[in-house]
């Protein structure tokens, strides 16, 4: 038991570093999944398997997807940059937690904790349906305003994301007349795939060695210009 | 496994949320430590639970788990609607109200 506490203890800590300090966002979410799977472990030997699977299941799966869902539509190589924008403000964020920590373990320190009375005998017709008992009965008006916040919530969402269609939607007829009417009636250009980046965001170049623009999607071009452009420099050197 | 030093995991796992919500600047890392403090949070919730023999700390913390989930699920949308409009998830970005 002490064993296996240590060994997540050590892992949950190490994984929660790794996580305010990589710079990627999907190792950060990554290295959340490994805290709150260890934490569904600690809550499985403290007699709250219940809990440990609705952790497993409700914030390993559903919430960190949804995590991973929002940066892959966001972007995945959208990294923090480094530069510290208010001066001295890690320092001050390193004292300020060194503080908390150090108010914490004095409080605690100077409060009685008390022995472990233990959950044998309340989880004693079995741990699920102790939890049902209490959440029916003693909390059944807390249960049933979760309720009314899940479908705010759902509907704010809804709000949220909804995006209003400012310009009607061009049919298919005016789309080919756009286009054979406009400055390019042939298809557009590929992207440049060469034997160095085998990537679709590398523009073809051109006769005179400029690269053409209208190679690269421009959903592309507009998500990652920086990189572009590194390449490019790289690529001249 | 004596309670007082799941107390202190959870102490360690919260403060490090909060540092990473002080120091990162991209708008879903600062979201993702505020689920590790909810987390931390949660454990202390299960051990005091433990350590009394009765069921409500537990409870406590399924609450805490059902707000985070609505929680989340708006956070997201708004760091998406965001996103759409300026085209970053920095908060450093999002500066129209600061002056």
């Amino acid at each position: 038991m002490s064993v296996l506490f240590w060994l997540l203890a050590v892992a949950s800590v190490a994984a929660a570093l790794g996580m305010i300090f990589s710079r990627r966002a999907v190792y950060s979410a990554l290295m959340l999944a490994v805290v709150m799977l260890s934490l569904a472990v600690l809550y499985a030997v403290q007699d709250a398997p219940f809990l440990a699977f609705v952790q497993v299941i409700v914030y390993t799966g559903a919430v960190l997807m949804l995590f991973l869902f929002v940066l892959m539509l966001v972007g995945v190589d959208s990294s923090d940059s480094l530069v510290e924008t208010l001066r001295g403000q890690r320092f001050a964020a390193t004292v300020a937690a060194l503080g908390f920590v150090l108010l914490l373990a004095v409080g605690v320190g100077n409060a009685a904790l008390g022995d472990v009375a233990g959950l044998a005998g309340a989880n004693a017709g079995g741990n699920l349906q102790a939890v049902a008992g209490l959440i029916f009965t003693r909390y059944v008006f807390a249960f049933e305003v979760t309720s009314a916040l899940l479908i705010t919530a759902a509907l704010a969402a809804m709000v949220l994301a909804h995006r209003e269609r400012r310009h009607p939607k061009l049919s298919q007829k005016e789309l080919a007349k756009q286009r054979f009417l406009g400055p390019h009636p042939t298809p557009l250009p590929p992207p440049g795939v060469y034997a160095r980046h085998n990537a679709v965001d590398m523009p073809a170049r051109l006769p005179d060695g400029s690269p053409a623009e209208l190679s690269v999607s421009p959903v592309i071009s507009r998500r990652e210009p920086e990189r572009r452009e590194e390449i490019e420099e790289g690529e001249k050197q | 496994m004596t309670p007082i030093n799941l107390i202190v995991l959870s102490f360690v796992l919260f403060t490090i949320g909060a540092v990473g919500v002080l120091v990162r600047r991209n708008a879903i890392v600062m979201f993702m430590c505020v689920e590790l403090m909810l987390n931390a949070a949660n454990l202390a919730f299960v051990t005091f639970a433990r350590m009394h023999g009765n069921l409500d700390g537990q409870i406590a913390a399924f609450f805490v788990m059902v707000v985070a989930a609505a929680e989340v699920v708006v956070g997201l949308a708004i760091i998406v609607s965001i996103f759409r409009t300026r085209r970053t998830a920095s908060v450093d970005d999002a500066n129209l109200l600061k002056y």
